[in-house]
């Protein structure tokens, strides 16, 4: 009832009021717009307003073409049509047809920041060459600009951003600053001096090839930009998108320590006439116009640059269960300092809670409370450290037999690998003869194209650190993989403890092994092996080992870089279900960077593509350059030893990079001899045991594959059936 | 599978009348219906009739029909038979010729008449009728991110779920991703178990997979299981079985059957004999391979020399529409058990029958070596494609 009375004593002038208020403004107030949208489509003056104001100083004539130049762009009958007293030139039909190239190069680095017969009366000028016409320009427009910077330079502190008269190239230091980057810039002034050289200095040493600042005087003014840029960004909201790639753009080749070496020599001394232009920040801008064009060119070029420095190598750890290869390298990862001694004690905690104190190494690597609890790796692990001359990319991968697909994932990333085999008497054995692991994992790496190995005794303490043991087991070894296809001067044999941490980081200390042994450690080995030649200049190519949701916006996919290189902002596509996405970030071990090339362990941050339309096993390519896909190939395989012969209808485990798909074998072509190659017998009934054959296979779902003959890497594969590794091969044919 | 009655002249010439009533029956009828048969059995049909006012009106009528086959047609998944013909036996709705598509359906009795029954059909057909033979195996073959939900029946393997998720792998500092998803992948596991497997029919639920995802699995299993109080899991928990397979694919069922401990558990279960059969098919290729050959040029040859001690054929071979061809077969099945040699017909929708039938759906083990073979084997084959 009290409700009743309540509506019986309701002031209904008071509702009315209430009614205005909510009709009284327009709906979309009560939705909260993100600020990209509201950039995107709403109208704001004060963005808009500068450059109105740069076209009205040019009369009224200009602005409207501006306007139009879109249209006016495909159609040049119209800018002939155009109100301005401006005639184009009469060109010729190759002329006619050189201008719109030069112009739209000339565009894709000024944007619309000149005006069309601006350009046009430059290119004709200087005969249609893109590079000349577009120093001329940026020279002309750095004069006019320059005396506008120093302007705002000189009004200070508290000068507001005052809308130049005409905008400078997106890509110059002359730009106009938000009023606090123009505070900070102002304020860097007096103290140029000091800081042009400190700024060449800090980015020197992070990536160790720095060479680039030493050439030539250091431009000063550049570097002020450069400073001036690094302020800016965080406020580089207000330009458009457009300008926001350019300065980051630029932020990178310089942060890089980028040369301007992709200009060519007329240029540098057009550069070295002009005093007011700025060397760097033309070059960059410059750079950032071919890089839009060929993006190789650059990966390329940085690519060397880190040569220089430490190679890269992606290491992977394989050997019989148990051997102790987490243990060996989490020990490692702890002495070379990569874990810290708070996470190790933790670990020592706990794992004797456990009543497993021997693994607490292993924990490093082994973090899934499963692989903890049972004390086996299951996954690979993956992880980064670095030797006096070597980057390493480390993976752990499991040695039991039920992970081998894991292990065969893990072991198509790598370049080198480390043998770990457990010298304690009995478990070698156990681990090498038939059944174990040991000559499995050998078979795969070497399939997989390893050729590089070193193989570490571990557990020698427990025999003592008996020298017979040592020579026992490197006389087995050198002739199974000799057998198996390594070559004697690349397989290396240390002798090491991965629990008490013996010869591992320093040479051995040991006075039992210290008597016979006084070759390299593990880390000097690993030190010394050689990183192979990366396919940069090929398309790119990433499998994807792992997908998972990151932070912020976009998947981030994970994998190595088999050939070429990505870069942020490049458009991509991931095969087989052709997912175009685009690229918004580049990590490398945890690192933020800007482009990543072969070799690298990368995980890029893709946005615009549905996770569900992509896998493990899935391959990124660049746009022009997608990777084949396939249901049914051709194939050259070598037969490792069978229980069961192959026939034809036989099925298989298809392991390729990160994929394992079920297939069948659906025709023998025929069998090979091995050494030369000629054909023994066409059609056979079946595959025996360490048999050379071509074979029709076809897989249940398309896969991405490559002719062995095109990307190495990329053309082999293994075959698994029922547990056990039947034999390898390589793509020689991709039929439908 | 019920035989109300068997009506067979000498020649071979008559008919069966069958009741089917299991789903498995169907695949039974769909090996036993051939195009040229009649068929006869009760059906629904829209029939359209014109009053002597001129309009007409259609309803539905349950009417028996007899057609003359043409089409056979099964759907694996529903285990559904549509078999397409003509009516050859006019009745009030139905005209002569019509075309009509009769849909088999579960515990309604039909008639099949052929020109000729043979060996092969008879035995399917006491087959399908021997009760003893049908014990209801589910299999749930995993690894980490993918799990196949199948039904193993005498003489089917069904695949009634395929469950594929991304797992996201353990990464330097985080693995909670992998651990969610993983949580995430057993629980949609464990409803398409509840959805798929009816418990009142399996006998036995085969768990498998490569490594501990199978242990794992099942503990969560369990303790949802506790936790969601489901009781049709905790009561059936004795009926779990945990084995181990080398991956999660389709074609690891094939170790699951052939593992001691199942077969075992499962008696002597069509789907392990045939594997059985099929791994001796190829140990003796591995050891003596004059004695083992697969082709129908290379085993009817070996026949001929009265040389198969075992003879494995897919049932694929015998629904061949060309009457000469399925002659060929059964002759050849006929003559190697005259022979004193054992015959195994493959179901093609098990694992090892889809691998045989993929190996020309006939295979032997001889009883002494027969290296010559091997020559006519290139030259026959060749023109095979």
């Amino acid at each position: 009832m009290s409700r009743h009375r309540n509506v019986r004593g309701m002031d209904y002038g008071e509702d009315y009021e209430g009614y205005d208020d909510v009709y009284g403004h327009s709906v979309e107030d009560d939705y909260g717009v993100s600020p990209s949208t509201a950039e995107q489509f709403i109208f704001q003056r004060s963005l808009q307003h500068h450059q109105l104001a740069s076209f009205l100083e040019e009369g009224e004539e200009d602005l409207k073409r501006e306007e139009e130049a879109d249209l006016a762009r495909r159609d040049s009958e119209r800018s002939l049509s155009d109100p301005t007293n401006f005639q184009k030139p009469q060109l010729s039909d190759i002329e006619e047809a050189q201008l719109q190239s030069c112009l739209e190069e000339v565009r894709n680095v000024v944007g619309e920041t000149v005006p069309e017969r601006t350009m046009i009366e430059m290119a004709v000028t200087h005969h249609f060459n893109f590079e000349k016409t577009l120093n001329a320009l940026l020279d002309q427009q750095e004069s006019s600009a320059g005396n506008n910077n120093n302007m705002e330079t000189q009004r200070g502190l508290g000068a507001t951003a005052q809308p130049p008269k005409k905008q400078p190239s997106p890509g110059r230091t002359k730009r106009p600053l938000p009023a606090a980057a123009a505070a900070v810039a102002s304020a860097d002034d007096p103290a140029v001096a000091s800081i042009a050289p400190e700024v060449a200095k800090l980015s020197m040493p992070s990536k160790g090839a720095r060479k680039g600042f030493v050439l030539g005087p250091v431009p000063l003014p550049s570097e002020i930009g450069d400073k001036r840029r690094k302020s800016a960004v965080g406020k580089s909201g207000l330009r458009g998108d457009f300008l926001d790639g350019m300065t980051d753009g630029n932020m990178k080749s310089e942060s890089r320590g980028k040369l301007p070496t992709v200009m060519s020599a007329p240029d540098l001394t057009v550069m070295a006439g002009s005093s007011a232009v700025l060397p760097g920040a033309l070059a960059s801008t410059r750079r950032e116009s071919k890089t839009s064009k060929a993006g190789t060119i650059d990966i390329s070029k940085e690519y060397s640059k880190r040569q220089e420095g430490k190679q890269l190598i992606n290491l992977v750890v394989i050997g019989h269960v148990d051997a102790g290869k987490s243990t060996l390298m989490g020990h490692l990862l702890y002495l070379l300092g990569q874990v810290n001694q708070r996470q190790m004690h933790k670990y020592e905690q706990e794992s004797k809670k456990q009543g497993k104190a021997s693994f607490a190494y292993a924990w490093v690597l082994d973090e899934t409370g499963e692989e903890r609890q049972r004390g086996i790796t299951m996954d690979v692990g993956l992880t980064n450290f670095e030797t006096p001359n070597r980057t390493v990319t480390l993976l752990d991968a499991p040695g039991h037999k039920d992970f081998i697909p894991n292990m065969i994932t893990g072991a198509a990333q790598a370049d080198v690998a480390i043998l770990v085999v457990d010298a304690t008497r009995g478990e070698f054995e156990t681990g090498f003869d038939s059944g174990g692991q040991t000559r499995e994992h050998a078979l795969l790496v070497r399939s997989l194209g390893v050729t590089q190995l070193a193989v570490a005794i571990n557990k020698l303490d427990t025999v003592g650190w008996s020298e017979e043991r040592f020579n026992e087991i490197v006389g087995k070894l050198g002739q199974f993989l000799k057998q198996a296809g390594f070559k004697e001067s690349d397989v290396q044999y240390i002798p090491c403890s991965g629990l008490t941490g013996e010869n591992l980081k320093d040479k051995a200390k040991e006075p039992a092994l210290t008597k016979w042994y006084n070759g390299p450690s593990l880390v000097d080995t690993i030190d010394g092996l050689k990183s192979p030649k990366r396919p940069i200049h090929k398309a790119y190519r990433q499998c994807v080992s792992d997908v998972f949701k990151g932070m912020g916006a976009g998947i981030s996919i994970a994998g190595k870089i088999e050939s070429g290189g990505v870069q942020v902002g490049d458009r991509v596509v991931i095969m087989p279900t052709a997912e175009h996405g685009q690229v918004r970030g580049i990590y490398i071990h945890e690192e933020e960077t800007k482009w990543a090339c072969a070799g690298d362990h990368a995980t890029v941050v893709v946005t615009g593509i549905d996770q569900g339309n992509i896998g493990v096993g899935s391959v990124m390519c660049s746009v022009d350059h997608p990777i084949p896909v396939a249901s049914r190939f051709r194939a050259r395989v070598i037969m490792f030893n069978l229980d069961v012969p192959v026939t034809k209808g036989f099925p298989v485990l298809l392991h390729y990079q990160t994929v394992s798909e079920p297939a069948i074998i659906c025709k023998l072509i025929s069998t090979l001899h091995k050494s030369t190659g000629e054909v023994l017998q066409k059609r056979p009934k079946c595959l025996t045991k360490q048999s050379n054959a071509i074979i029709d296979i076809e897989t249940s779902r398309p896969v991405c594959l490559e002719l062995y003959k095109d990307f190495k890497d990329l053309g082999r594969f293994m075959l698994r059936y029922s547990g056990s590794t039947i034999g390898a091969g390589v793509v020689t044919e991709i039929k439908r | 599978m019920k035989l109300v009655s068997r009506d067979l002249e000498k020649d071979g010439a008559g008919q069966v009348t069958l009741v089917p009533e299991e789903s498995e029956d169907m695949w039974h009828a769909y090996n036993l219906v051939r195009a040229g048969d009649s068929l006869r059995s009760t059906t629904v049909r829209k029939v359209t009739t014109e009053s002597s006012t001129g309009s007409s009106s259609s309803n539905r009528v349950r009417t028996m029909l007899t057609i003359s086959v043409e089409v056979v047609d099964f759907d694996v998944q529903a285990c559904v038979l549509r078999v397409k013909g003509r009516n050859i036996q006019e009745n009030q709705y139905v005209k002569m010729g019509a075309y009509h598509t009769l849909d088999l359906e579960l515990n309604r009795k039909f008639t099949l008449a052929k020109q000729l029954w043979d060996v092969i059909d008879l035995e399917r057909i006491e087959m399908a009728c021997d009760i003893a033979q049908t014990a209801d195996v589910a299999a749930v073959v995993m690894q980490e991110g993918l799990a196949l939900i199948c039904l193993v029946t005498p003489s089917m393997t069904m695949v009634r779920a395929k469950i594929e998720h991304n797992i996201p792998r353990k990464r330097k500092g985080s693995c909670s991703q992998h651990d969610k998803s993983l949580l995430r992948f057993y629980d949609a596991v464990m409803q398409a178990i509840l959805r798929h497997i009816n418990f009142d029919v399996v006998k036995c639920v085969l768990v498998a997979s490569p490594g501990f995802v199978k242990d794992q699995f099942c503990e969560y299993m369990f303790q949802e299981a506790v936790k969601l109080e489901t009781k049709v899991l905790l009561e059936n928990k004795p009926k779990f079985l945990q084995v181990h397979s080398s991956s999660g694919h389709k074609h690891a069922l094939k170790e699951v059957l052939s593992n001691p401990a199942v077969t075992a558990r499962l008696a002597d279960t069509k789907a392990a004999g045939e594997v059985k059969a099929l791994d001796a098919f190829y140990t003796m290729l591995q050891n003596e391979p004059d004695r083992a050959f697969y082709g129908i040029n290379q085993v009817e040859t070996a026949n001929a020399a009265m040389a198969v001690e075992t003879l494995l054929i897919s049932d694929q071979l015998f629904r061949s529409q060309k009457i000469a061809e399925r002659q060929r077969y059964v002759a050849l099945v006929e003559s190697v058990r005259e022979n004193g040699g054992d015959v195994k017909i493959f179901s093609s929708l098990h694992v090892s029958g889809e691998q045989l039938t993929l190996l020309t759906g006939v295979a032997a083990i001889l009883r002494f070596p027969m290296p010559d073979i091997e020559d006519i084997d290139n030259d026959s084959s060749s023109d095979e494609d």
